[in-house]
């Protein structure tokens, strides 16, 4: 047998073998049941001195705890649980908000200068102002002069907004009535970073701007919006002039009791004409 | 001073030593951004012939933003040892690359001509550097800082425990603590990230993290994160502090951005040394990383990582017991991936060692970034080996309050254990003591939260 007679006959071998292996892959799906990966918190900890205190701990914090070890290294569920949630974070910043959302929603729709999501990923400036287009829009059809101007920001998270936005912009003007604190009509603005709030101002000329506005995916939720508020901002503004009230989501500040908690900042920030640390240095 | 050269029967001509600055930086997103990068391969390698051939001095007399202007640029020229600037300021940064590297130049050589620098032209110097450059140089330098454990002694890693909870609950933190400290993680910091920045919400958390040490006689500081003006009023109305936190930049602009500059921080400082719990001398906490100027629009046009090696010699004045780096938490905007966030760490961790500070690094990523868990991995090894004092531990690797990833509690036993390193001396003892650790070995007890019961 020359070399070359081997090589074939090896290639043909391994084509077999290859064959056999894929028209069995082809044929497992219809013969084995179809197993959901569990993503229940498990207690990891190998012989612990008290595995209930462990179960317990596990549930009042979303934090990976009580996973055990494999020497100094995760044990294999923990780690395959951290890729998912990787997997699903990286996913959902990708997502763009849903046509069927956004008409449910009802709020006049506003864009940035970002016309893509890897120009708004990668360029900071095109979230921040409005595009000339809906800049003219927001001119002509705001009411202007009103103390608040609520605006919807998809941000880094469109689940965190679909899911949230809801409940919370309900309760939030639902607690700013209460108040009988006036309102422009809420806006959402596609694509849109936080300063952007400083060029909405300078148009509706409101006292103050609540932005709610999706947060960077997380592995425990994907589903965080916060809250960015600032007084009478001017072209001076900068970040220390903003306040930030994070994590409103279901597993941490519920976007339906948000509402209220917000608009008692609100009503405190007008009343010290300040946001950011000039208002943390006014409340002591 | 020679702006201008010839390479492959190209001309480049530079228009000014920041220009050269930026354009000889490796690859990143956020100069990329803000326009300052190199156009073309061939333009970074002759903005990095051109800069290896500039003297100190021709560095010294063009600070990328002005003195009068800046009071990061006054901060760092202030500190500089005129003496020791003098007799090397007419080496190129060139030669300052090799005089680094040679076996005859000894850590303490390098530590004296370091006084002598100025931010720029350390930055200088590490973009005509390589990855094993770094390490090599890195692995020279070494500063040790006390609060009331000592940092940075040889052959010993330390970690911060982050037991953050997304909103503040005391029986979530206190969990993630104990699980942090069963695996020998907490020897830096016992330091909490609070969603409520708060007087009154930053003090109980101060005050339930000062009565866990207590309780368990724990060789450590405290701290919470807040805004250094929320800790300095619960500091004042007695809450303990054992370690005083802020975030820097290298601009005054970005710093006004963050709400501090050089009067708060004195200020901070003093009444730390007045009211804080901590043996100290240094009882200061900052972080920094690349990209925070641009992400604010105060950049002044100046690269992301001049400007980290500048906040570097700002944070210098204050003699803080720990500085952090944690570039790639902002995002792809800065750091696109893993690659360019190995890089800035393997920079950061060299260029705040020649800024003469007890270093540590957060080899962090977002999850809007093309980087994975294998990326900060290897900058963790990397930098280990490259002789970080510390890094953070985050319950499985995963923030749940600020919504990124860190080096986790198993990541900080690794790494101890892969290099052979220990615990701070003081806390070593202790862990022992609780029977987590054995020879500098975690025992079968450790992990398991339950054994503070």
């Amino acid at each position: 047998m020359n070399i070359e007679q081997i090589v074939r006959e090896v290639v043909e071998q391994i084509n077999k073998k290859k064959n056999e292996l894929q028209s069995n892959l082809r044929e497992e799906p219809q013969n084995e049941v179809d197993v959901e990966y569990s993503r229940a918190k498990v207690v990891g900890v190998k012989e612990p001195i008290d595995s209930d205190t462990i179960a317990q701990a596990q549930k009042i914090t979303p934090a990976r705890i009580g996973i055990g070890r494999a020497g100094t290294r995760m044990r294999t569920k923990s780690y395959l649980d951290f890729l998912l949630d990787h997997a699903a974070a990286q996913d959902a910043v990708k997502k763009e908000v849903s046509e069927q959302f956004l008409e449910k929603l009802d709020i006049p729709i506003l864009k940035t200068n970002a016309e893509s999501l890897s120009q708004y990923l990668m360029d900071l400036d095109s979230g921040r102002m409005l595009c000339d287009e809906s800049a003219s829009w927001l001119q002509k059809n705001s009411a202007k002069g009103k103390q608040v101007q609520i605006i919807v920001s998809d941000g880094l998270s469109t689940t965190g907004i679909e899911e949230n936005v809801h409940d919370l912009l309900a309760s939030l003007e639902q607690g700013l009535k209460l108040k009988n604190i006036s309102m422009e009509k809420p806006i959402f603005i596609k694509r849109s970073r936080v300063w952007v709030q400083d060029h909405v101002a300078s148009i509706v000329n409101c006292d103050l701007v609540i932005s709610l506005i999706g947060e960077r995916p997380g592995l425990a939720t994907s589903k965080s919006v916060s809250a960015y508020f600032i007084y009478k901002p001017t072209k001076d503004s900068v970040e220390s002039d903003r306040t930030v009230i994070s994590n409103i989501h279901e597993g941490g500040i519920q976007p339906l009791e948000a509402g209220a908690y917000l608009s008692d900042i609100i009503d405190d920030m007008l009343s010290k004409k300040a946001s950011g640390v000039k208002y943390a240095q006014a409340k002591n | 001073m020679k702006l201008s050269g010839r390479i492959k029967d190209q001309h480049f001509q530079f228009s000014s030593v920041t220009e050269v600055l930026a354009k000889a930086s490796e690859e990143k997103s956020g100069d990329l951004m803000s326009k300052v990068a190199a156009g073309s391969s061939l333009e970074r390698v002759a903005a990095k012939w051109i800069l290896s051939e500039l003297t100190l001095k021709d560095i010294y007399e063009h600070p990328v933003i002005p003195y009068e202007k800046d009071e990061v640029t006054r901060v760092i020229y202030d500190q500089v040892n005129e003496h020791i600037y003098k007799e090397i300021s007419h080496w190129t940064v060139g030669y300052l690359r090799e005089y680094i590297l040679e076996h005859s130049t000894s850590s303490s050589a390098l530590k004296r001509i370091s006084r002598g620098l100025t931010s720029e032209m350390i930055a200088a110097v590490a973009k005509i550097m390589s990855s094993i450059d770094l390490v090599m140089a890195s692995q020279k330098i070494r500063y040790q800082a006390h609060c009331n454990t000592t940092i940075g002694e040889p052959g010993r890693l330390a970690f911060r425990c982050q037991p953050n909870h997304p909103t503040d609950q005391t029986e979530g933190i206190l969990a993630s603590l104990k699980e942090g400290l069963s695996y020998g993680s907490g020897d830096a910091v016992i330091g909490i990230n609070p969603n409520n920045d708060s007087v009154e919400s930053v003090s109980r958390l101060l005050t339930i993290s000062h009565e866990f040490i207590q309780k368990w006689g724990i060789p450590t500081q405290n701290c919470v994160l807040a805004h250094i003006t929320t800790q300095l009023q619960a500091l004042k109305k007695g809450a303990p502090v054992a370690l005083m936190f802020q975030s820097l930049a290298g601009t005054e602009k970005a710093n006004r951005d963050f709400g501090v500059s050089k009067e708060l921080l004195d200020e901070a400082s003093y009444y730390m040394m007045k009211m804080g719990t901590s043996a100290g001398p240094n009882v200061m906490y900052f972080e920094t990383g690349q990209g925070s100027e641009v992400s604010l629009n105060a950049d002044h046009g100046v690269d992301m990582q001049t400007l980290e090696s500048r906040t570097y010699g700002y944070a210098r004045l204050w003699n803080p017991f720990m500085v952090n780096n944690v570039s790639g938490f902002i995002g792809p905007e800065t750091l696109y991936n893993g690659r360019q966030m190995i890089r800035a760490d393997l920079e950061d961790l060299f260029m705040g060692k020649m800024n003469g500070l007890p270093m540590g690094i957060a080899p962090t990523y977002t999850n809007h970034m093309e980087s994975d868990q294998n990326d900060q991995e290897i900058a963790g090894m990397l930098t280990a080996l490259a002789g970080a004092n510390f890094y953070m531990g985050v319950p499985g690797g995963d923030d749940v309050m600020l919504s990124y990833q860190d080096t986790s509690f198993h990541d900080d036993a690794s790494l101890r254990e892969m290099l052979g390193f220990r615990p701070l001396r003081e806390f070593e003892v202790w862990l022992e003591k609780m029977g987590i650790m054995e020879n500098g070995r975690l025992t079968p007890r450790a992990g398991d939260l339950s054994i503070f019961n």
